[in-house]
């Protein structure tokens, strides 16, 4: 495993976002990430999870709070957005793979158009990722006609050919078969080996201790417990971390 | 024949209800068609089609400008001709389909006995009739040039191809109307099934972008935008069409800037664009609501600006699921040129109803009508028939494809 540096990639602060109905998803969470560390994010469902990795690309606003990422501090300024999202790759829950492309076309569709790269280029890289994945025999089909394991793998590929700095992965083997999780998992733990910045929102514990640097609960939109996962799974200090851990576990 | 008769048993005389069902419907079938042909062919007198048959296709545009007519109507079917291999012959980009699929010979069977059994009904002189045998061949040869050659183009030369038929339609109206060093022909000149075409191609050809934007508006964040489509459309579709025909006879002319409107030709195609943007908005809509959040989401997160999103990833999806509605929409504003005729305008129905009028022809009602319920049938199927070809061409799971 690959150490991190000390740069900071990824730094939220008192992050508090309210829903247009009024209800309050997160409550001042805060996080700080450094370059090519491996976060996991756990928590019960409805603790903000999502939420929060989803203000770090602006996908979600927020009302109170900052987030800089990649020396980027996240505003209203369009053009920031934009830029930030050139830098930080996403994995979503339900692959959201561009279903009237084939899978070769859906890794050079952002390079091509937002990073002016020549196609032919492009192309080749795109394969190379897939060669990686393990899915370069699939790179003419359409992603109706893959698993759900071989679409994760594809969106994964997706997000790793505008070469980002930081992937965000909003649980990406919760929409999976059993059986599919593991190939998931290995190509993210393949990544993690890497430079690149993970922060991962999972329930899957086995790749929290084995795979991240630090593991983080929330709960009520909030951080309520940051430690290494050693720490984490067997020691933690809140009373909170460990009624989760006992149900889950 | 012994698999045929075999198949009818199953089919049709399976159980006794089914027996009972399907004598009772063949009697009727047989009874109907039996009664409308023996009307076609002993009481009918079609002197009044055969005679008419120039008036109904152009109207009265004048005689010695009609080649230039003929030479559109040349260029339309080399286009439908090369369209229709580029469709059939090709399901999808990367694939090669079969170059005559069994529905298209039997079509172009069909469309032979056509070319030459209606310039045989219609007792047209050789001349003109050796001209339709000319289109039919036309209309073959590139159908079968498309299917050839279509897989050889290049990706840019394809979307150049699609680029053929709005270019045709300039062209077109250059050729209809004059200009350029023709000889110009006023639009009280246009008529019949031309007039009808014309305005209902113009409407749909611009309809479409409007629509999509209405659409799109009707969506937005923008309070403003949101509730100015809202308006346009609910207002737009409460109001009957006729209404809106005779309003933009007396109105138009003030809303659209001098020269855009000056005829009451381009009043009514305009109305009539306008009225078809507000339910192809809604056809839009429904597409645009059948694409997941997660698709501008993950467009988006790759860095995608929204215009971008829209054009590469939501609108594709959206516009495929909405095909048949918006084709649907096309079908109704077809027949509903007919309309054009209540304000003196001699489309399709105007010019029957000046034929109708003439003493020569009274009382030949039904020949008219039927002739013009063929020729709608005839377009609206052809729409038909176009968009079911798209819509396989479009739909990512039709053909499994090879890499």
């Amino acid at each position: 495993m690959s150490q991190p540096s000390n740069e900071l990639m990824i730094e939220a602060r008192g992050v508090e976002k309210w829903y247009p109905n009024g209800f309050q998803a997160l409550r001042g969470a805060s996080l700080t990430v450094r370059r090519g560390e491996v976060v996991v994010i756990m928590g019960p469902s409805g603790s903000g999870k999502s939420t929060f990795i989803r203000t770090f690309n602006a996908l979600e606003d927020f009302q109170k709070g900052s987030i800089t990422v990649d020396g980027i501090v996240l505003s209203d300024d369009l053009r920031n957005i934009d830029a930030v999202r050139r830098e930080v790759g996403m994995v979503f829950q339900q692959f959201n793979l561009f279903p009237h492309l084939s899978v070769l076309d859906n890794l050079t569709l952002a390079p091509v158009l937002v990073r002016k790269r020549p196609k032919a280029e492009v192309e080749q890289q795109a394969w190379a990722l897939l060669e990686r994945v393990g899915i370069a025999e699939q790179a003419g089909k359409f992603p109706g006609q893959l698993s759900g394991g071989q679409q994760q793998r594809v969106a994964i590929a997706r997000a790793l050919c505008m070469e980002p700095r930081i992937l965000l992965f909003d649980e990406p083997t919760s929409a999976l078969d059993p059986e599919m999780v593991r190939e998931v998992l290995e190509v993210m733990q393949n990544l993690a080996a890497d430079d690149i910045t993970m922060v991962v929102v999972t329930h899957e514990v086995k790749f929290a201790r084995h795979v991240a640097h630090r593991v983080v609960l929330m709960a009520e939109g909030e951080v309520v417990e940051e430690a290494e996962p050693e720490v984490f799974f067997t020691n933690p200090s809140h009373q909170r971390t460990r009624r989760f851990l006992d149900q889950i576990l | 024949m012994n698999s045929l008769l075999r198949r009818l048993r199953a089919e049709l005389f399976a159980t006794r209800t089914d027996t009972v069902l399907s004598l009772a419907l063949i009697t009727m079938l047989s009874l109907g068609a039996f009664g409308v042909l023996r009307w076609a062919l002993t009481q009918a007198q079609w002197t009044v089609v055969k005679v008419n048959s120039t008036l109904f296709a152009v109207g009265r545009y004048p005689v010695e400008q009609q080649w230039r007519l003929w030479l559109l109507t040349a260029l339309l079917v080399a286009a439908s001709g090369a369209t229709w291999g580029l469709l059939r012959a090709h399901p999808r980009p990367d694939r090669t389909g079969v170059l005559w699929p069994r529905n298209d010979r039997l079509a172009v069977g069909l469309l032979g006995l056509i070319a030459l059994a209606v310039p045989w009904a219609l007792e047209l002189s050789l001349a003109i009739a050796s001209r339709w045998w000319g289109l039919a061949v036309l209309l073959v040869l590139c159908r079968w040039l498309a299917g050839r050659f279509g897989p050889g183009l290049s990706p840019t030369g394809r979307r150049l191809a699609a680029l053929v038929w709005p270019l045709l339609y300039l062209v077109g109206m250059v050729l209809i109307s004059g200009g350029l060093g023709l000889v110009s022909v006023s639009p009280s000149e246009w008529g019949g099934l031309m007039l009808t075409l014309l305005a209902s191609s113009f409407a749909i050809l611009l309809c479409f972008p409007i629509g999509v934007l209405l659409a799109l508006g009707r969506r937005s964040d923008l309070p403003l935008l949101r509730w100015g489509s809202v308006l346009y459309i609910e207002f737009i579709r409460g109001a009957p069409l006729i209404t809106l025909l005779f309003l933009g006879q007396n109105i138009l002319g003030f809303l659209l800037p001098g020269g855009l409107a000056p005829d009451r030709v381009w009043r009514a195609a305009w109305v009539l664009t306008f009225f078809a943007a507000a339910y192809l908005a809604e056809a839009v809509r429904s597409g645009l609501a059948a694409v997941p959040r997660g698709q501008l989401e993950a467009a988006r997160s790759l860095g995608l600006s929204y215009p971008k999103a829209l054009q590469h990833v939501v609108l594709p999806q959206a516009l495929r699921v909405a095909l048949p509605a918006m084709v649907g929409q096309f079908i109704s504003l077809l027949q509903d040129t007919t309309l054009l005729s209540l304000i003196g305008l001699l489309e399709l129905l105007g010019t029957a109803r000046t034929v109708m009028a003439n003493p020569a022809f009274l009382g030949r009602n039904g020949e008219v009508y039927l002739t013009l319920a063929v020729l709608f049938w005839g377009c609206c199927a052809a729409l038909g028939l176009g968009s079911r070809a798209l819509e396989r061409r479009l739909d990512p799971h039709a053909v499994p494809s090879a890499t």
